[in-house]
């Protein structure tokens, strides 16, 4: 494929993607958190269609305008969250949207033959065809994916980070089973953050930045580490942050200690000042958002305690939490934090409803004021109080969010992903906002993927990865590269 | 490489500050929607309005009198008339109401028929009626109010910390309930025999039935609940987006079991009416009031998935199905064809309420 781009309205998710995959041959696509990997392989898989660019398959330039037309081409892919219909059984999932085709009819005895001859050949021969995939373990699921694609008689098979719920010993099933399948041509396009996994793998090398590819064909086995980091981080734009004064020493305003959930996340332990910016760094699935949740009560905590101002918060209560003084803008803005139907004004006194409460009535003339005035002051645009929140842009829809808890007065905010669909302009004043709460004495802690944010914001950062904090450290002395060294290596770990 | 290419603006997942490349925020939205049913011009967006929404059943209504002015004429309009259909229209309205708290919610309620009848029938036992007799009826009142009640807290508890499906677990209220009154009344009419009771509830206040006051008290109190009160603006969060009332503090739990309560509460009310409209309690009180409370709820334009609901929309709703009833029987018409016509109004509201929801998510 030469030249692919493809915009979604407002953003553009890729913008010039060469890659090219030979017969055989095990081709790793490397590229950090929105790098644009997802989107390229949805474009490959027929989900999105280019809005530039060319596709060539075997010679021939071809327009995948579906899945079903990727599918016939012999385009498998398998997709990150597993696309498993739990209410069947692993037979009818293998073959479910091709059970005609290769059967004439839908024979059960006939799938089934087939399903257990796939799984074999994947050396999962103990998995039933006839149970029903919502009863297997992540791990078997993922090997239903994995025959599924085989039973496509696919040329080409796409794996999204197929190794991420897996342990080392399935992992090197699937390579051989990948090894297997490259030998009799089949071609594969490996994703995974796991570098030791793409050198045991892979042949060659893709990396994906911004949407772009950086590099292409670099040699799996050879390349050295440092090189692919510089890679994926080495950035053509730079990033502008308010400064950071110093912070005061003093008593920590948050302090957690030893939390943990199980098969989450444990050992988090780190505290945060009046005015300090305290960063989690880490890839998906490292159990970022899971220690933010945890620490606002939105998940129980098993071990550890949460304490603000010298006072224990009640785990598993978001009541007690928000009463303690904690705020929390979520990762998923649309779903979690907003209610889209409603109002800016109603959206923005949630958390505050019990201050316009007069004997129960509300006071809707001191919401409204309350609620223009913020608007105001975040200069949120288009501003009317009344307008519903899921007309606004994905920056404006955030500033509703942390007006929310503005209002509400936090003394402990955490962010999970601030500026996540957020555009270029609104996050430079999401940035400034968040230092100006900081002078007024806020705690903040922030959450997000992209390292550089985390960095720029923070006056101090702790990066998790599998599921523990690696490193805790001053923010000024880590720059990306170190980031994602501690990363890496704590996953291949 | 393809450095043709490459030059487009920055993609969302990296940002850059690019102050020259910066776009304005108001910009990059697109096309404005939402907000003002003004800018969605045409019939839709005027419907979409929450005064839009109400005129379209006030038309409705008004097309339904003529109907019945042209079909059944002075047997129609007359003040006797009327107030027939609005004592006919008050039990199921109340219930209606109590209703309209429980969608909005993101709930559903298939009891509410079976509440009324436990409820009817607790009130109306021989116990009941002679502590009623010793003391006062208000003793039969606060049975009905606690029976309604109690089963409301029930459901809410099954649902909201029992996590269970508010259809499943009101389907199960549906059958106990009623069983219940059955085994209670043993199958039997149980005639209230407290003449103050009938008197009191079955009279009229300045020529207005007091079952009619009863239903505008409560749709009153309703409307000020869902839009005045922190109350109501709690229902609106968690029938809106019940993560997002979670992340924001609000006990949606507790929340949604207050709702049931409510709405049992509101069965228990409408027990007292019919109770005193047919001077009996009994286990058949109610039947299928769950099926017109949801439509009376749905053709008023409260969003089946919870988060928007008008209190005015549900009053207008039931008085739609009460006239149409009341005009079908005026002109000799069989309950079966009622059906129909009912079937066909309710396919009508709701076909439209996609279409405004749509307008409005695009």
């Amino acid at each position: 494929m030469t030249g692919v781009v493809k915009r979604f309205p407002g953003v553009v998710a890729l913008g010039g993607v060469d890659l090219d995959v030979q017969r055989g041959e095990v081709h790793c696509l490397l590229g950090q958190n929105g790098a644009g990997k997802s989107t390229l392989i949805k474009v490959l898989a027929g989900v999105h269609e280019p809005n530039e660019g060319t596709i060539e398959w075997e010679g021939e330039q071809v327009t995948l305008s579906h899945p079903q037309a990727a599918m016939d081409l012999g385009v498998a892919t398998m997709y990150q969250e597993l696309d498993l219909v739990e209410g069947l059984s692993v037979a009818e999932n293998i073959f479910l949207g091709h059970e005609q085709t290769r059967f004439g009819f839908s024979q059960r005895s006939t799938a089934r033959r087939a399903a257990a001859a796939l799984l074999a050949r994947l050396g999962h021969s103990e998995i039933s065809p006839a149970v029903e995939v919502g009863t297997l373990s992540a791990a078997s699921c993922q090997i239903v994916s994995m025959a599924r694609a085989l039973s496509l008689d696919a040329k080409l098979i796409i794996m999204d980070e197929p190794s991420a719920v897996l342990d080392a010993g399935e992992v090197s099933q699937l390579f051989r089973v990948i090894r297997e399948i490259t030998d009799q041509g089949v071609a594969v396009i490996y994703i995974s953050h796991r570098l030791e996994e793409i050198r045991e793998i892979g042949d060659r090398v893709t990396v994906l930045k911004d949407g772009r590819t950086v590099t292409t064909g670099l040699d799996a086995k050879t390349t050295p580490t440092q090189e692919l980091i510089r890679h994926m981080t080495g950035r053509s734009i730079e990033y502008v942050f308010p400064p950071k004064p110093e912070v005061p020493a003093g008593e920590p305003l948050l302090r957690v200690e030893g939390l943990g959930r199980t098969g989450e996340f444990s050992g988090v332990s780190f505290d945060v000042r009046p005015g300090e910016v305290v960063g989690l760094a880490g890839l998906v699935g490292s159990g970022r958002s899971e220690v933010v949740e945890t620490i606002f009560g939105a998940r129980k905590a098993t071990t550890g305690t949460v304490t603000v101002d010298g006072r224990v918060v009640r785990p598993g209560s978001v009541p007690a939490a928000v009463s303690a003084g904690i705020g929390l803008c979520p990762e998923e803005r649309k779903s979690q934090a907003l209610v889209l139907g409603a109002s800016l004004a109603s959206n923005i006194s949630l958390a505050s409803l019990a201050r316009f409460s007069r004997a129960g009535l509300l006071d809707r003339d001191g919401e409204n004021t309350s609620a223009e005035e913020l608007l105001e002051s975040l200069d949120v645009r288009p501003r009317g109080i009344h307008r519903e929140s899921r007309t606004l842009s994905g920056g404006n829809q955030q500033k509703v969010v942390l007006a929310r808890w503005l209002l509400r007065g936090c003394r402990v905010l955490l962010l999970d992903e601030p500026t996540r669909g957020v555009d270029v302009g609104a996050r430079s004043e999401i940035y400034a906002l968040i230092r100006r709460l900081t002078d007024d004495g806020v705690a903040v802690v922030v959450v997000s993927s992209e390292i550089p944010e985390v960095l720029g914001l923070s006056n101090r950062v702790l990066v998790l990865a599998d599921r523990t904090v690696r490193h805790e450290g001053r923010a000024d002395e880590l720059d990306e590269h170190a980031v994602l060294d501690i990363i890496l290596k704590g996953d291949a770990a | 490489m393809s450095a043709d290419v490459t030059k487009a603006e920055p993609p969302s997942g990296d940002p850059g500050t690019d102050r020259t490349g910066a776009v304005d925020p108001v910009a990059q939205q697109g096309p404005p929607v939402g907000g003002m049913p003004s800018r969605q011009g045409g019939l839709a967006g005027f419907l979409s309005g929450p005064l839009g929404r109400n005129a379209g059943l006030v038309v409705a209504l008004v097309l339904l009198i003529i109907v019945g002015i042209i079909t059944a004429g002075d047997r129609f309009a007359s003040p006797e008339n009327a107030l027939t259909i609005l004592r006919l229209g008050s039990v199921i309205g109340v219930v209606s109401v109590g209703m309209t708290f429980v969608i909005c919610g993101g709930g559903i309620d298939l009891s509410v028929g079976a509440i009324v009848a436990l409820s009817s029938v607790w009130a109306t036992t021989v116990a009941t009626q002679t502590l009623a007799a010793d003391f006062h009826w208000i003793v039969m009142v606060f049975a009905a109010l606690a029976v309604g009640g109690v089963c409301g807290l029930v459901n809410g508890v099954l649902i909201a910390y029992g996590r269970i499906a508010p259809f499943i677990a009101t389907l199960a209220m549906l059958a106990a309930a009623r069983g219940l009154a059955e085994i209670i009344a043993k199958r039997r009419t149980q005639i209230i025999r407290d003449r103050d009771f009938i008197n009191f509830f079955g009279g009229s206040v300045l020529g207005i039935p007091v079952l009619v006051i009863l239903f505008a008290i409560v749709a009153v109190v309703g409307w000020v609940l869902l839009n005045r009160t922190t109350f109501g603006r709690r229902t609106l969060a968690i029938g809106g987006n019940p993560e997002a009332a979670r992340l924001a503090g609000i006990r949606v739990q507790r929340q949604t079991m207050y709702l049931y309560i409510l709405l049992g509460v509101a069965c228990g009310i409408a027990a007292v009416m019919i109770m005193a409209r047919t001077t009996t309690g009994t286990s058949t009180h109610g039947t299928l009031y769950e099926l017109d409370a949801i439509a009376a709820v749905v053709i008023g334009g409260t969003l089946l998935s919870g988060g928007r609901g008008t209190v005015v929309g549900t009053v207008l709703g039931v008085l739609i199905f009460t006239t149409l009833t009341n005009v079908f029987t005026l002109n000799n018409l069989d309950t079966s064809t009622q059906a129909v016509a009912k079937g066909a109004i309710i396919v009508a509201a709701v076909l439209l309420q996609q279409r405004v929801s749509r307008t409005r998510s695009t």
